[in-house]
């Protein structure tokens, strides 16, 4: 790790005028993406802003259909919510999946998403569920927010202040684990709303996207078998080491039909 | 039995401090005035060193000192070597290249040390190791086992013409060849058997002090043998005489082979901190440990099996190339000769064994002993074939081995590789295994995961490993550079409790427990007031340490047979003392007794008389203390019989292994509690191996497995609970009835697991690790 100046503020505001004032600033929220990055040197802010003080960020409420999860809210909280097991369980289980409990006492949704690593479990979820993503600025759909590999349409001094995610009549979440990291080879997320369904797909390709092909499919039959006929694309998905292209779309298929399953 | 004596499941004694945080660790040793040391390390897998430019380095802040390799030939210290020597098939020993601790011209793998930075923290070391200025001429990379000394391969050391260290051939070629001509039938299997990172939790570290006053130097090191160390580095480092070094491996966090080998991260830790004149610490830190650890494994075989009509085996035909890596480390040359082809016998009375073994030099990291070292090669191996020899004869796998198994009436048994085993009941191990793995229930709960769209396999692995490593006589027949042998002492203090000195050494086998229940069981003395001690050359006399399940086997026999020694001299102090003759005196359950009488005297009173002789024998030393030095007559041979059941998922490949049992032939066990704990994690590590563990490097020779993003460890739900048993028989060598238990697992899990999924899926083979993909792919074919 390399020297660096830290910070902590109490308000969104005051975080903002932080990184403006910074060379070259980084957000810390837990820290589980962030420090090991610049304990390998890998990264090396001359700031770091910590958003752990700004009580704005943190909790989580539902409003009607609306259940609206803090940035600063770590994985651990949003497993344990009663609110989130109440309103969209397969989000909490989700959450409870992720990492090992030291990171999902540490790790945020903000955090998370704003890194949007191509294995991360909870881009799946904004997208599948057709999440908000409520900023300082403004706020951002799902479909929007997820731009690239590691690559968000947030700005530089842009801080996520809250994810909004709609109720849905029913939706899981089906994740293959990377047996080394744990992180998703291919997680999917069904959401079924009256007669739409709503299909986020994580590791699969660049970055978590939404698997139009598999809903097209699904709107008509919301049955494991309506999968079988879509074609996923071979060449659009991601491959290394532990799976290649052909197996993550084959796997993109039995996750959807297992998560269509896990809805009825 | 004593209370807390052989047999008993006595809870660790040593888990007290681990559990509490106050285990002492390498790491946990800060000494006044300690500087830190960090590595540069090559980038590149092969490259000539054109220029390395320290200054920058050397004026960055904090800076002590920033040494090359020049540094360290100049000082004359000596290249790290092999301590064992194969004989190729040209007549000359093997190919060693010069491996010096750091580079001189040259780097052959990334990781490979470059030069060390001293300085006053580990982030000033690490700054000022950015601007070390290496000037390197990238060569290609070789990193393929199978096509290492094909010819056209980029060379890596000009004394070993075509990459190849040795050709090792052994055996009766033209009666072996022979008998193939004439079988009945001939089966045969290419495969692989993975390269793996060790990986024990605590990763390596040195801490190095120098005292000027008396011309000592102190390394805590993370060693499985301190001794070894302090020999290798006096002997042929130079880095100081035996008396002037003193090595301490305190507390270490899991060894599993990887430290017992002298790195060149230790010797510069103890060269520096006499050249700079300050202490010096280093810790690897995890990407280091992946870089530059040594690996094991990494095998490459071709096997074959000629049998008659009943499926009996009549010859067995392996070749085999072995990964050594980029330069030897200090075992490297034993393994995948004498540890792995005079173990391709394994449990069958096989007459005719013809092996030739290649071993060839890589751009990778060293390869050297792992948990098992070359026996769970030559198991992974010989448990696959005769699966494949079970599938082309019709066969059970069940009943073509015992078709083919030693009998029990024929041990000792000379194996045509060497080793002469000299007990084993396999039969007796199989049939437990097999009730204990409901075997005849097997088809109905196949029949049952088909309703639910599973393939369930059934695998056994019978294997048989030698341990209690090892007679020095035979050892140096072979080419070993030392002997085998063990040490202890044991002292008794004038208030009755006692300090068991071994020159074994502990890192999770919990010695100190059992070597106490030893003492505790021979002696009488209760186990609360008996200290183990062990992993410091300036406390133990010799020893040499721990690794080839070695420590209660011929370390174990030392300390009884110093304690046979303490009962010795005790008789006659007590006869003196009871005024008896001392062929009248007995021994019993700590108390000396005059035969017939109550005259009694415990043996507490007696240390205490001999340390304060004022009414005592005649002529005979005071102090009760003694030493004894065990040399093993022959190797132990550990077996049994491993069955895995697994369930795959077709539409996945995700393997789950939902039974496992183990019946293993440890003779007697003196600890249960802990030898089913040394099973447990020697059958994880192995199914780490079948599932999870492949070291990968790219063709550039990056490693790309480096951290555990990439690098699979098994974890606790990889794994069911397990059904374990033992089938014992009494090794008439070993004085205490013991075999060794620690690497049983390691060895015995891969091959059972495999021809598990290769039952369930109906095919001949799946290379490891059995990755989700791969048994995807197998399963696509499958005709389960
Ligand atoms: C061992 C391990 C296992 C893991 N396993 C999984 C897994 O299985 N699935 C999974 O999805 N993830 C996994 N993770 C990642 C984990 O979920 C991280 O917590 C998460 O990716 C980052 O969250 P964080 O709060 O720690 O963010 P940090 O590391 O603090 O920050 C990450 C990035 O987000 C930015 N940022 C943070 N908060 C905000 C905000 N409010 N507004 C704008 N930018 C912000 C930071 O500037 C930084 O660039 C794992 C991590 C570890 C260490």
């Amino acid at each position: 790790m390399y020297n660096f100046s830290y910070q902590k503020v109490s308000s969104v505001a005051d975080a903002v005028d932080a990184i403006k004032k910074a060379d070259d600033g980084k957000f810390v929220a837990g820290g589980q993406t962030m420090l090991p990055t610049m304990k390998h040197r890998l990264a090396s802010p001359s700031d770091v802003i910590d958003l752990g003080g700004i009580d704005e960020l943190k909790g989580i409420s539902v409003d009607g259909d609306t259940v609206t999860i803090g940035a600063m809210t770590t994985h651990a909280e949003v497993a344990a919510s009663s609110d989130v097991q109440g309103t969209i369980p397969a989000l909490a289980n989700l959450a409870g999946n992720i990492g090992d409990p030291a990171v999902r006492n540490r790790g945020t949704i903000g955090g998370s998403i704003a890194n949007n690593d191509p294995a991360a479990d909870y881009p799946a979820a904004v997208i599948g569920l057709g999440a908000t993503i409520k900023t300082n600025k403004r706020e951002i759909s799902g479909d929007e927010f997820f731009t690239g590999m590691f690559e968000t349409a947030l700005e530089d001094d842009e801080v996520i202040t809250a994810v909004l995610f709609p109720k849905a009549e029913a939706s899981a979440y089906m994740k293959f684990e990377n047996p080394a990291s744990r992180y998703a080879i291919v997680g999917v997320f069904v959401a079924k709303s009256g007669d739409i369904v709503k299909v986020g797909v994580t590791g699969a390709t660049a970055c978590a996207h939404r698997g139009l092909r598999l809903e097209k499919a699904l709107n008509g039959n919301f049955a494991a078998e309506a999968v079988d006929e879509v074609e996923i694309p071979v060449e659009k998905m991601n491959s290394d080491i532990h799976a290649s292209a052909e197996y993550r779309a084959h796997l993109v298929k039995v996750m959807t039909k297992r998560a269509v399953e896990a809805c009825s | 039995m004593a209370e807390n004596g052989v047999g008993a499941s006595v809870r660790r004694k040593e888990d007290h401090r681990f559990l509490t945080g106050k285990g002492s660790y390498t790491d946990d040793l800060n000494v006044v005035g300690q500087t830190h040391a960090y590595f540069v390390r090559s980038p590149h897998a092969h490259a000539t060193i054109n220029n390395i430019n320290t200054s920058a380095a050397l004026a960055a802040d904090g800076v002590v000192a920033v040494l090359t390799g020049d540094d360290l030939a100049a000082d004359g210290i000596g290249p790290l070597i092999c301590g064992v020597s194969v004989t190729s098939d040209d007549g000359e020993p093997h190919r060693a290249p010069v491996h010096s601790a750091l580079a001189q011209g040259k780097v052959n793998y990334v990781g490979d040390h470059v030069a060390v930075v001293i300085a006053e923290t580990l982030t000033e070391a690490k700054d000022a190791a950015e601007k070390v200025e290496v000037d390197y001429g990238i060569l290609p990379a070789v990193t393929d086992t199978a096509t290492a000394a094909d010819d056209g391969q980029e060379q890596i050391h000009e004394v070993a013409p075509n990459n190849q260290c040795f050709n090792w051939p052994f055996g009766d070629k033209a009666a072996v060849d022979a008998a193939f001509e004439s079988a009945h039938k001939v089966s045969s299997l290419d495969l692989v058997n993975n390269r793996m990172v060790t990986n024990p939790m605590e990763p390596r570290a040195a801490v190095g002090e120098y005292n000027s006053g008396t011309e000592e130097i102190t390394l805590h090191l993370t060693t499985q043998n301190p001794h070894v160390h302090r020999l290798v580095m006096s002997a042929f480092n130079q880095l100081a005489p035996e008396h002037k070094l003193r090595v301490v491996g305190p507390d270490v966090g899991g060894g599993f082979g990887v430290k017992i080998f002298v790195y060149s991260e230790e010797l510069v830790v103890g060269w520096a901190c006499r050249k700079v004149n300050r202490p010096v610490k280093w810790t690897s830190d995890r990407t280091e440990a992946f870089l530059a650890d040594a690996h094991g494994r990494d095998h490459v075989a071709h096997a074959e099996m000629a049998m008659d009509e009943n499926g009996t085996f009549v010859a067995m035909r392996v070749n085999t190339t072995a990964n050594l890596g980029a330069y030897l480390s200090t075992f490297a040359t034993m393994v995948p000769s004498y540890l792995y082809a005079f173990l391709l016998a394994g449990q069958y009375s096989t007459p005719l064994i013809y092996s030739e073994v290649k071993a060839v030099f890589t751009n990778t990291a060293p390869v050297d002993a792992a948990r098992g070292a070359g026996r769970p090669e030559a198991t992974f191996l010989l448990e696959r074939l005769v699966d494949v020899c079970a599938e082309d004869m019709g066969l059970d796998p069940a009943e073509i081995r015992r078709r083919n198994f030693i009998p029990v009436d024929a041990f000792p048994y000379q194996t045509p590789v060497v080793q002469c085993y000299d007990s084993g009941d396999y039969n007796a191990a199989l049939d437990k295994a097999l009730a204990l793995a409901d075997y005849e229930g097997f088809a109905g709960r196949a029949e049952e995961a088909k309703s639910r769209g599973k393939y369930r396999g059934i695998g056994i692995s019978s294997y048989v490993e030698a341990c209690g490593i090892a007679p020095s006589a035979a050892v140096g027949q072979l080419g070993a550079g030392v002997g085998l042998w063990e040490s202890a002492q044991v002292r008794f203090n004038p208030t009755g409790n006692v300090q068991v000195f071994t020159g074994t050494h502990s890192h999770g086998q919990g010695h100190e427990t059992t070597f106490a229940q030893l003492v505790t069981e021979q002696l009488g003395v209760p186990i609360e007031n008996i200290e183990v001690i062990h992993g410091d050359t300036s406390k133990t006399q010799f020893g040499m340490g721990t690794y080839g399940s070695r420590s209660l086997a011929v370390g174990g026999v030392a300390i009884a047979k110093a304690c046979e020694k303490l009962i010795e001299k005790g008789k006659k102090i007590a006869a003196h003392a009871l005024e008896a003759a001392v062929g009248d005196i007995e021994f019993s359950d700590g108390n000396f007794t005059v035969a017939g009488t109550d005259k009694t005297m415990n043996i507490a009173e007696v240390a205490f008389n001999a340390y304060v002789p004022h009414s005592y024998p005649e002529g005979l030393e005071p102090g009760f203390d003694e030493n004894a030095f065990f040399d093993p007559m022959n190797f132990s041979f550990p077996a049994g019989t491993h069955i895995c059941e697994v369930e795959v998922d077709p539409d996945t490949g995700v393997v789950e292994i939902v039974k496992y049992s183990a019946v293993d032939d440890f003779g007697k066990l003196i600890n249960p509690m802990i030898v089913e704990g040394q099973v447990h994690g020697g059958i994880v590590h192995g199914v780490g191996q079948a599932l999870l563990e492949g070291c990968q490097y790219d063709s550039d020779g990056q490693l790309i497995t480096a951290s555990y993003m990439d690098y699979a460890m098994p974890r606790a739900d990889n794994v069911p609970s397990f059904d374990v048993d033992y089938a014992p028989t009494n090794p008439p060598h070993n004085p205490l009835g013991v075999k060794g238990c620690g690497e049983a697992g390691a060895i015995g899990a891969p091959p059972a697991v495999i021809n598990a999924i290769s039952n369930a899926l109906g095919i001949k083979h799946i290379d490891m690790p059995a990755t989700p993909e791969n048994v995807w792919r197998a399963a696509q074919t499958a005709t389960s």
